[in-house]
């Protein structure tokens, strides 16, 4: 991993632009569209997500909602990460941001910017905010194989 | 006045605790107060000296409980200035509201009538006449907030007619912590015929109450805002009304007789409405909170906690990134954002050094419509909190920007 992504003033800054330009920020009125909707029970922030599965592939993640920097940085970089990957490129970065954000081993290559969260649980209580995109498109992923 | 330091040595949480490596300040007293020792010594001599139920038993530990328990009915009744066989013991002021809509508003509400409630009130004040209001065929109407988030007075005089049945409104919002003109409301309340009920949750904890002075038809608090237990609370409602409405549960305890034709004859209120073993030790401790505040003085409380209050937003409308929505409040309740700064991520740059604060999103009328933001943060001051917290408080105000709320996870 570049030594550029240890650098917390990087990391911070890679946080910021996130939320201050958040990536795929527009939801899609349209059905090939599906869409899951997390309002934390705990917190503020109340998301929607939606994703364009096709032929297993993602071929577009969006979403937008009332959110703070943690989850909207967060869910904005994951949308740039999966959009594009098969559900099974998918499910492996998937895995690797959760086996990170849980203080298990990661491959950060695979993670990129999303390397920025990897101290997020200083914070116990964000910890939810860091994760609420990503399942969101757990959730997404799971349903369309039901 | 009150003595700070030395108030301030009888509550364990206010002895060193740490949070994120820094002194603990907590200015989350909106959600839940500490408690002093007296008030765990009261529990603890339950448990530890006169374990048994009230009501029930025929020898003298029994009666020692019924004493206690009994007696701490008429150390609340004496607080308010209420009558004894008018105060109700209840899990909190959610189940005290949730009793008044159910057990006289179901009862006594009829299609086409009106209750009024605020555009700033709290869910547990709303949602129970909500639900009421729907089933009964009845509107719920909301009077309307003026531009500074106070109640408006004229509007509430507009919307007054003989269809207005029940009156729902916080005696003190938990948003702006802005204080209704409780005794304006119910004198008005009574020339159509309408009762009013209030939410005491953020003013009886803070403030000397009267509810003779008031006039108020009923009133809801928990003691756990005042120093007390959790999962006890309190409804005073004048002895008429409680006499009229019905139990939310039936069971031991609240029937005088009954028998296997189905004919019940409830007890009197307060006792109608308290079936099944009462929470006895939070009751208990109710009785240590109330001696404990009434010492201290609730007028001496109000006005060091006002006080306290006005220096903090004196010091933060000199800060040009700090935005305060209540600065006028008289109250404990300071309501802002840091400019730029979601609520939530300048909230955790507080507990980043060791301050306890609210983020909340709120209505979304009231927050939209009246305040520009979608949530904002809440510091809510005791009388236990001091001078030096707030000035440590200003300090870390002065700080927060959006890099340094992202700089506590690195």
């Amino acid at each position: 991993m570049s030594e550029l992504l240890k650098d917390p003033m990087v990391l911070r800054s890679i946080i910021m632009d996130h939320y201050e330009y958040p990536r795929n920020h527009e939801l899609q009125d349209d059905p090939q569209y599906v869409q899951k909707h997390m309002a934390s029970e705990s917190c503020i922030d109340d998301i929607v997500v939606q994703a364009k599965l096709a032929e297993g592939k993602i071929d577009d993640i969006c979403f937008d909602g009332v959110a703070c920097t943690i989850s909207t940085a967060s869910t904005s970089i994951m949308s740039e990460l999966l959009k594009g990957k098969t559900k099974e490129e998918a499910q492996q970065i998937i895995d690797q941001y959760f086996a990170m954000i849980d203080g298990r081993e990661y491959d950060e290559n695979v993670l990129q910017e999303a390397v920025a969260f990897h101290t997020v649980g200083k914070q116990a209580n964000r910890i939810k905010c860091a994760t609420i995109g990503w399942n969101a498109i757990q959730a997404i992923l799971d349903e369309s194989e039901e | 006045m009150i003595d700070v330091q030395r108030l301030r040595s009888d509550f364990p949480m206010l002895h060193g605790k740490k949070m994120q490596g820094c002194d603990l300040i907590y200015f989350d007293n909106a959600a839940t107060t500490f408690k002093p020792q007296a008030v765990r010594a009261a529990v603890d001599y339950y448990y530890t000296d006169i374990t048994c139920n009230a009501h029930r038993g025929d020898y003298d530990l029994s009666y020692t409980v019924d004493q206690a328990y009994e007696g701490t009915r008429e150390r609340v009744a004496r607080f308010l200035h209420a009558q004894t066989n008018e105060i109700v013991f209840t899990s909190g002021t959610s189940e005290s509201l949730n009793l008044v809509a159910q057990g006289y508003g179901r009862k006594f509400l009829h299609e086409g009538d009106i209750v009024l409630s605020s555009e700033s009130e709290h869910a547990s004040c709303v949602l129970p006449w909500m639900k009421v209001c729907e089933e009964r065929k009845a509107a719920l109407s909301f009077i309307p907030l003026d531009p500074s988030g106070h109640i408006d007075m004229d509007s509430f005089r507009a919307q007054m007619s003989d269809r207005v049945k029940v009156i729902a409104l916080a005696m003190i919002t938990n948003v702006l912590g802005y204080e209704a003109p409780i005794q304006e409301i119910c004198a008005m309340a009574h020339s159509y015929g309408a009762v009013v009920v209030v939410d005491g949750a953020q003013s009886v904890p803070h403030m000397p109450i009267d509810v003779r002075k008031l006039d108020c038809d009923f009133l809801a608090f928990s003691a756990h805002k005042m120093c007390g237990p959790t999962g006890t609370g309190v409804l005073y409602g004048k002895y008429a009304l409680l006499d009229a409405m019905d139990p939310l549960h039936l069971g031991g305890g609240s029937n005088a007789r009954y028998d296997m034709c189905g004919n019940i004859r409830l007890k009197n209120p307060p006792f109608k409405f308290e079936s099944g073993t009462p929470n006895i030790e939070g009751v208990l401790g109710l009785r240590a909170a109330i001696d404990y505040l009434d010492a201290v003085g609730m007028a001496n409380i109000h006005a060091y906690e006002l006080e306290l209050h006005h220096y903090i937003v004196k010091e933060l409308l000199k800060m040009n990134h700090i935005i305060v929505y209540n600065p006028d409040a008289q109250s404990a309740i300071i309501t802002f954002n840091v400019k730029d700064v979601f609520a939530q991520d300048a909230a955790t740059f507080f507990n980043a050094n060791g301050i306890a604060v609210r983020s909340g999103q709120h209505c979304a009328k009231l927050l939209i419509d009246r305040l520009n933001t979608s949530a904002t943060i809440r510091a809510s001051l005791y009388f236990y909190n001091t001078k030096a917290e707030a000035d440590r408080f200003l300090a870390v105000c002065a700080q927060a920007n959006m890099q340094s709320c992202l700089d506590v996870y690195f």
